[in-house]
């Protein structure tokens, strides 16, 4: 009996896992397109919580799940085209100050706009409820939330590998100046992949928002599992941020079979083992930008 | 300091070190008239609370709870003619919250402190209090251990402790059958509150022939509990009971309702801006609480209508405490003369009554410096039968009944570990 329960704690975490993904595809994306590592990631995961449960109270859940990402896209843009783009070729740092300022600004808005208490949110009753197939339980929604993260993840690797678009994003990621010379403008690429990005953090607020506590605060908390994740993954690496994303949900989920007290610990430690072994990551790519 | 450094000195001869003493010196004379401590000056309360963190939305409300105490107090004239002046911090963790503490003795001069929901961190504050001979009023905090073996003569705890939320909810739970041979699975939150919780819990199983066949501590910072809800499956309980904290209760009642195992769950701690943050559908139970908006009192009707009135939205618990804490202090200032620690201890110690806006008083027991109060159970209205989370709760009849003693449901103080 015991295997299956650990076999089912492994299932969880790939689940779990799979949502991770959603936050940290996104800050994988802009960081390699646009080298800033961007801490307001979170906040665009948190407004697209806020946003959703707003809108779903008049067009129900499912409409305001699919609508919410969409409209913190928008804002998605302005934020590429305002404030990111002056600093794709400044210091990091500068990014990481301005971000990590637009962060808190954006926390601050949201408590004015919404106040500090948490927003109720539900799920409907249909969503509800376990899914049993032999020993075996699941989450209903969690399954469903699945299925839509591995459609949007087919959606981005063909977008990225199959699309001129993705020609584009791929080359200016490794040779801007090249793709410049070539007579290619990247800006519009870069504001696209941004949007693209923040969509993908806001699709994971809003469907993370029934199952969690929406406060303003909620941003922070998922922005450093995100940065864990995608740092073991290796910066760059479609693949690698999803092999990571799942391993991260799974040793949380085995850590909690055999020592529950030290999960929230075990994916710091094994950020620190693969930093040893792979300090670019597991499938980490050399980025020419980056090893000046 | 070795003197690496040469100091550029000043045009007019004097460095720069005694140019920024004369310009603090100066601003101090000019700014903080204050310095100078005379008996009629503001009286400063340094307030403490989490406002950010899992327990950070609580700490959201205390903060406005004493607020409004305090303008209340300063529109009426202030104390003995003084007005109130309470400045609130982000407590953070324990660490900060012992900093705090300390600056807020040291270098603002305050009178003595208040706040905190946390327990650890109100350890943590004790200590600092204590170290400095200052009053330190613990608003939020219910673990026992406050009012046991690390009580101090400097502390006085408001809020109810974990003994009593447990005998609240107990009362309910054998009433209802759900307590004798049944098989409890807890979830505890991973420091003092939740381990001091899950003691009082065992010691209530034992009396009333419950079996408690697993437990798992959760880190306060877990925000998916997916997989300890499957732990909770695995272990087949009747029962599953909750110890947790602050955004900890939210988040594990949601997600419970997601997976939709079939046992009832029950609980020894929630909050009331936790549950509302619940949302519909997904609490259920019966847990304790010190107050509800609901209490027929007309003091509490009061409290509620002028807080409506002030914050546009319906106060809950820790609003309450926040509230009320400070007119008791108020009280003993007005009753002692003075802000001074050591009158006020007395003060507390006499074992004078407050009105605490419910059907009885309350007074701070003498040996182990707690409020001793009335607590009530309340339920989880069946789902279709409200439409606010507002409406949601049922608050049941106050404990101990109107013919028992207060006491009744507080741990004895002759057993207690406290040595004050």
């Amino acid at each position: 009996m015991q295997i299956v329960f650990l076999i089912e704690q492994v299932v969880n975490g790939l689940v779990l896992g799979g949502y991770y993904l959603l936050i940290a595809l996104g800050l994988s994306l802009i960081f390699s397109v646009g080298g800033v590592v961007n801490l307001a990631h979170g906040a665009f995961y948190a407004l697209g919580a806020y946003v959703s449960v707003q809108l779903g109270r008049h067009v129900g859940f499912g409409a305001a799940a699919a609508v919410s990402p969409v409209l913190v896209a928008l804002i998605g843009i302005a934020f590429e085209r305002f404030l990111l783009r002056r600093f794709y070729r400044e210091d990091p740092i500068l990014g990481l100050l301005v971000t990590f300022g637009l962060a808190m600004v954006a926390e601050q808005a949201i408590r004015m706009i919404w106040g500090a208490a948490p927003l109720p949110a539900s799920l409907p009753a249909a969503l509800r409820g376990p899914v049993i197939v032999g020993d075996f339980l699941f989450s209903r929604y969690r399954l469903l939330m699945l299925g839509v993260v591995a459609v949007v993840l087919g959606g981005i690797w063909l977008l990225l590998n199959r699309t001129s678009f993705g020609r584009v994003v791929r080359a200016g990621i490794q040779q801007p100046d090249m793709v410049a010379a070539l007579g290619i403008r990247l800006q519009p690429y870069m504001t696209a992949c941004v949007m693209l990005g923040v969509g993908l953090a806001a699709l994971g607020g809003a469907l993370f928002a029934p199952i969690t506590t929406v406060h303003p605060a909620m941003g922070a908390e998922i922005l450093t599992i995100a940065f864990v994740v995608v740092i073991i993954g290796g910066l760059g690496s479609f693949w690698g941020v999803v092999l990571a994303a799942l391993l991260v949900g799974v040793v949380r989920g085995v850590s909690v079979h055999f020592a529950p007290a030290a999960s929230e610990a075990s994916m710091y430690v094994l950020m620190f083992v693969v930093l040893m072994i792979r300090p670019r990551g597991l499938l980490g790519e050399p980025i020419e930008k980056f090893e000046r | 300091m070795p003197d690496f450094i040469k100091r550029a000195p000043l045009r007019s001869g004097i460095d720069r070190r005694s140019a920024l003493k004369l310009g603090a010196a100066a601003a101090t004379t000019l700014f903080a008239p204050a310095l100078v401590r005379a008996e009629s000056g503001p009286i400063r309360i340094g307030h403490l609370t989490p406002m950010t963190g899992f327990l950070g939305t609580l700490g959201e409300w205390a903060v406005l709870g004493i607020q409004m105490a305090a303008e209340e107090i300063n529109a009426a004239g202030g104390v003995n003619g003084r007005m109130l002046e309470v400045r609130s911090e982000d407590s953070i963790n324990p660490e900060t919250a012992a900093t705090k503490a300390q600056r807020f003795l040291e270098q603002d001069g305050v009178d003595f402190l208040m706040g905190e929901i946390s327990s650890a961190s109100a350890l943590a504050i004790s200590e600092v209090a204590t170290r400095n001979e200052r009053l330190f009023m613990a608003l939020g905090p219910r673990s026992d251990v406050l009012r046991g073996a690390r009580c101090s003569k400097y502390m006085f705890c408001t809020d109810i402790p974990n003994t009593v939320m447990v005998n609240a909810v107990g009362a309910a739970l054998k009433r209802d059958g759900m307590v004798e041979g049944k098989r409890f699975f807890t979830l505890t939150a991973d420091y003092v509150f939740g381990h001091d919780l899950l003691k009082a819990a065992k010691a209530f199983f034992d009396a009333n022939g419950a079996e408690l066949i697993g437990d798992e501590l959760v880190a306060t910072d877990v925000t998916d509990f997916s997989a300890f809800i499957l732990k909770a499956r695995q272990a087949q309980p009747d029962v599953v009971c909750l110890n947790l904290a602050g955004n900890q209760v939210t988040n594990f009642v949601k997600q419970y309702a997601e997976f939709g195992l079939p046992y009832p769950t029950v609980g020894f701690n929630l909050n009331t801006a936790d549950a509302w943050a619940a949302g519909v559908g997904n609490l259920s139970g019966t847990w304790p609480t010190v107050w509800f908006d609901t209490i027929e009192t007309a003091g509490s009707k009061d409290f509620v209508g002028a807080f409506k009135a002030k914050y546009g939205k319906t106060p809950e618990n820790h609003a309450w405490i926040e509230y009320i804490a400070l007119k008791i202090a108020a009280k003993a200032i007005a009753e002692t003369g003075s802000a001074a620690t050591p009158g006020m201890i007395e003060y507390f110690e006499s074992e004078a009554e407050f009105d605490i806006l419910k059907a009885r008083p309350a007074y701070f027991r003498k040996e182990d410096h707690q409020l001793i109060q009335e607590a009530y159970p309340f339920s989880v209205k069946p789902e279709g039968s409200y439409s606010d989370v507002q409406d949601m709760l049922a608050l049941g009849p106050a404990v101990p009944g109107a013919d028992q003693s207060l006491e009744a449901i507080y741990p004895p103080a002759e057993a207690g570990a406290c040595k004050i």
